[in-house]
């Protein structure tokens, strides 16, 4: 009898549930340990936004050093204490910083920043969904995240320096403690920190993949799907799958530093003396990052595909340029991703047969990337561009992209990589193609969404002012580095004016330098224009875009469970802007053709 | 613009929104996707056996003539050959081939106990769960036990070149082999042995939840399933292993 009683009041409160949720949350349930969709998206994004301030701020520092070498940084010593010896920056704190920049950028800011925020944000808005399918390891996601990045932030602060030996630690370096003080107890707090950080991912991952299949509303199919939400849902799979390795590969390494394995290690001399590990290989670990490193290149610049190309259409008030092309290329480079690694690995002395079959593949790549790129300018040709802030930004992601890709073309191919890998123009491609692309993409997305995430806008002037800073520097910044790069100019070298090929180009490092701090001082006016706008900015309408997506049916401060009443359903594409016979220049996905007769084309009479 | 003002039906297809394309709950579907991505964490392990294992020399005598060396890669059943009370005698990978009848013994309980959550027969659920967790945990004992043995070695041990002998393995020497033979063996099993151990606890938990008649006022046996799914990947696993370290 009891049993009965308690299953029916079970299944009222689901039904419940499944309405809307009237339960009173406290401040805790509400704001920190939240499992709504939005308040955990936002907290990725403050957290993305911190961690893009520290690695911004590393780079400074190393900039300082390279643009003048022969400068003394007295003044750094108030933050930088010791590590000033001298008033010189210490050659290995200069490792451990560009060791953290990378980490920084990539894991911490544009893999959980990115992915975390625009993810948890759009997918159960722009499906239909009152939330992630579930609640709580979401949550659990945000705060295994949060415990990565306090530990990362903690090796900041001891005393033989954070992780030191590239962000892509490969051992024997980062294997051996006495190698250098940045092999020591920073590098285990950054594979701790790590290991952390792939389980966020991977819970985060099942989430929006399953949320994906199987909580989207009525008549929403997948090819009714907004490119975002198969942007993050390739992502999601591309994580899912490559991460593990990454996982497996920092667990031997974790053997072999703290547990005298020698997976990666194998006659070695440190200081004169014959370390005991033999039989290993370092090169595996090599083989092992790459096949999650390059994956995560594109999970680092998927997302911003799905969202550039969702607010160039909105705001050039087309359809997206081939659609399904769009999908198509999206799936193709996620597959190609896959198998592409060691063209990272060419100069390791590989069997250059090998080498060309990775060169063949990684130059694929070239084809759905260029697809993409046509399709972009295809929705901007001749349309009604409105130039908002994050528009801006999506055209601009455009051009870096371009501009990023190209020169990848060029690494790609084995041969010519012998005299370019580990120059300043692989710097300068990566930075331009997936650091600074996937920046502008995220900064797309926020000036887009913000008025949904916080009811406000942003401001428009600070917004532009912010946009041409930060795209001139962008280009100040990274377009010499192909030129340095080029003459030969090695990447992590501390001082080069020892070497009289290098010495012209100290002016050049100094220009680079000072547009860098450009960039980075423009990052301060939209830190001011996001924290003001979220207190003072002008007042959002529900849709202030006039946007076709579902998101933008919600109230203009979605509460918990996103949609007051019934949500909606789905009865055409996210791209029906400036049809023409239409009453207005955009038809929302929740209008049924019935209510569009004057604007259907023949086929779509059927479906009246 | 709201739906209530038109009774227009969208698409119903599979794909169409709105169901369970895949005919299965979010909760399956995590963990099948979390069981995808843990393949990958196996099979990047075991790709790393493969290379290592390629990158020493084979050991290329004939097998009867067999010494434990450093100079070539041991042969796996000279290696585990041992059986509890069975001292020094040779029964070639006779424990390993019990641990692994055990483990997919317990494969069979956990379908038994899924078929019994889909009759919604609560006593066969449970009777069937403390077959599989009891299984699980006479595996574990099992790989205690040979552990054990690979760590204290054999009685003769390895001659080393300056005429002392070393005894058992640990991770950084090696009476049977290479010091990565002990390395890796040490590392994958213990992975898998953890996995193993996870699943025990997990078939546990869902064990107690069963005899609480959690699962019957929900209705539903699904959680009996997820755990399910987990165990038998993780016997399939077992399999890949088994292959790699003992039969290739």
């Amino acid at each position: 009898m009891s049993s009965t009683d308690i299953s029916l009041n079970k299944d009222v409160h689901h039904a419940h549930d499944e309405h809307d949720h009237h339960h009173d949350q406290n401040f805790f349930e509400k704001y920190i340990f939240s499992q709504d969709h939005k308040v955990i998206a936002k907290q990725f994004l403050f957290a993305g936004i911190f961690w893009g301030f520290v690695g911004g701020f590393l780079s400074i520092i190393f900039r300082l050093q390279l643009g003048w070498p022969e400068a003394t940084f007295t003044f750094l010593e108030p933050i930088l204490g010791n590590w000033i010896v001298n008033g010189k920056l210490d050659p290995e704190f200069y490792l451990a910083l560009v060791t953290m920049h990378g980490t920084i950028m990539v894991f911490f800011v544009l893999t959980a920043g990115l992915s975390g925020t625009f993810s948890n944000f759009l997918i159960p808005l722009q499906i239909g969904a009152r939330d992630m399918a579930s609640g709580f390891m979401n949550m659990l996601s945000f705060w295994i995240f949060f415990l990565a990045s306090v530990i990362m932030f903690i090796s900041l602060f001891i005393e033989t320096g954070p992780a030191g030996g590239g962000w892509t630690v490969y051992p024997p370096l980062s294997a051996l403690p006495q190698a250098i003080s940045g092999s020591a107890m920073g590098m285990t707090l950054w594979l701790v920190s790590m290991a952390l950080f792939i389980v966020s991912q991977l819970l985060g991952g099942v989430n929006y993949i399953t949320t994906v299949i199987n909580l989207r509303t009525k008549g929403m199919s997948m090819t009714k799907l907004p490119l975002t939400i198969w942007a993050f849902f390739l992502t999601a799979i591309l994580g899912l799958l490559s991460f593990p390795v990454l996982f497996s590969a920092a667990l031997l390494l974790i053997f072999d530093r703290s547990f005298g394995t020698s997976f990666y290690l194998s006659d070695i001399y440190i200081a004169g003396e014959a370390l005991a590990h033999t039989g290993g290989s370092a090169i595996l670990f090599q083989h092992l990052f790459w096949f999650l490193g390059h994956p995560e290149v594109y999970i680092v610049i998927l997302p911003t595909f799905g969202i550039v190309s969702e607010v160039i259409a909105t705001n050039s008030r087309k359809p997206i340029f081939g659609y399904r092309a769009m999908i198509g290329s999206m799936l193709g480079i996620s597959l190609l991703s896959f198998v592409v690694w060691a063209h990272h690995m060419f100069v390791t002395g590989m069997n250059p047969f090998l080498g060309s079959v990775f060169m063949f593949l990684t130059l694929i790549i070239a084809v759905p990337s260029a697809v993409k790129v046509f399709n972009w300018l295809a929705t901007l040709w001749r349309g009604n561009i409105r130039f908002t802030t994050a528009m801006m930004f999506a055209i601009a992601f455009v051009s870096l992209f371009i501009s990023g890709g190209l020169t990848g073309i060029i690494l790609g191919n084995s041969a010519l990589d012998i005299q370019l890998h580990d120059t300043y123009f692989v710097i300068a491609h990566f930075h331009l193609v997936m650091g600074a692309a996937a920046f502008f993409g995220m900064f797309c997305g926020i000036y887009h969404w913000f008025p949904k995430m916080f009811g406000r806008m942003m401001d428009e002037k600070l917004g532009f002012v912010h946009f041409w800073l930060t795209f001139l520097s962008a280009y100040l910044v990274f377009m010499p580095m192909h030129y340095i790069g080029i003459a030969g100019f090695p990447r992590r070298y501390y001082s080069w004016t020892g070497f009289d090929a290098f010495n012209t180009f100290t002016d050049l490092n100094s220009f680079i330098s000072i547009a860098a701090i450009m960039g980075f001082a423009a990052q301060l006016i939209f830190l001011f224009n996001f924290i003001y706008s979220i207190f003072k900015g002008r007042r959002a309408t529900a849709n202030p875009w006039h946007s076709n997506t579902l998101e933008w049916t919600t109230p203009v401060n979605p509460g918990h469970g996103n949609w007051p009443g019934e949500i909606p359903t789905v009865y055409r594409w996210p791209y029906d802007y400036s049809k023409p016979g239409a009453a207005e220049d955009y038809i929302p996905q929740n209008v049924p053709f019935s209510q569009t007769q004057s604007s259907n084309l023949p086929y779509e009479r059927d479906l009246e | 613009m709201s739906t209530s003002t038109t009774l227009e039906a969208p698409k119903t297809g599979t794909w169409d929104g709105g169901n369970e394309p895949l005919k299965a709950s979010y909760g399956k579907l995590m963990m099948w996707f979390f069981l995808l991505s843990d393949a990958f964490t196996f099979g990047a392990l075991l790709i790393v056996y493969g290379l290592s294992r390629h990158s020493h020399l084979p050991y290329t005598g004939s097998p009867d003539d067999f010494t434990f060396s450093t100079e070539w890669w041991p042969i796996p059943e000279k290696v585990f050959n041992a059986f509890p009370g069975f001292h020094g005698v040779d029964l070639p990978l006779a424990f390993v081939a019990l641990m692994t009848m055990i483990l997919i013994l317990s494969s069979v309980t956990m379908v038994l106990a899924v078929e019994a959550g889909h009759r919604m027969d609560k006593n066969d659920v449970q009777k069937w769960l403390m077959w599989t967790i009891l299984f699980g945990g006479i595996f574990l004992g099992c790989q205690a036990w040979e552990w054990a043995h690979f760590i204290s070695g054999t009685d003769e041990g390895m001659l080393l070149a300056d005429g002392t002998r070393i005894f058992g393995a640990n991770l950084t020497m090696n009476q049977y082999g290479p010091p990565l033979f002990a390395d890796l063996f040490f590392f994958i099993t213990g992975f898998h042995g953890t996995h193993v151990f996870s699943g025990v606890v997990l078939l546990v938990m869902v064990f107690i939840n069963t005899v609480n008649g959690v699962y019957h006022k929900r209705g539903h046996y699904e959680m009996v399933e997820k755990v399910g799914l987990y165990w038998h990947f993780v016997d399939l696993v077992w399999v890949f292993v088994f292959t790699f370290f003992y039969l290739i």
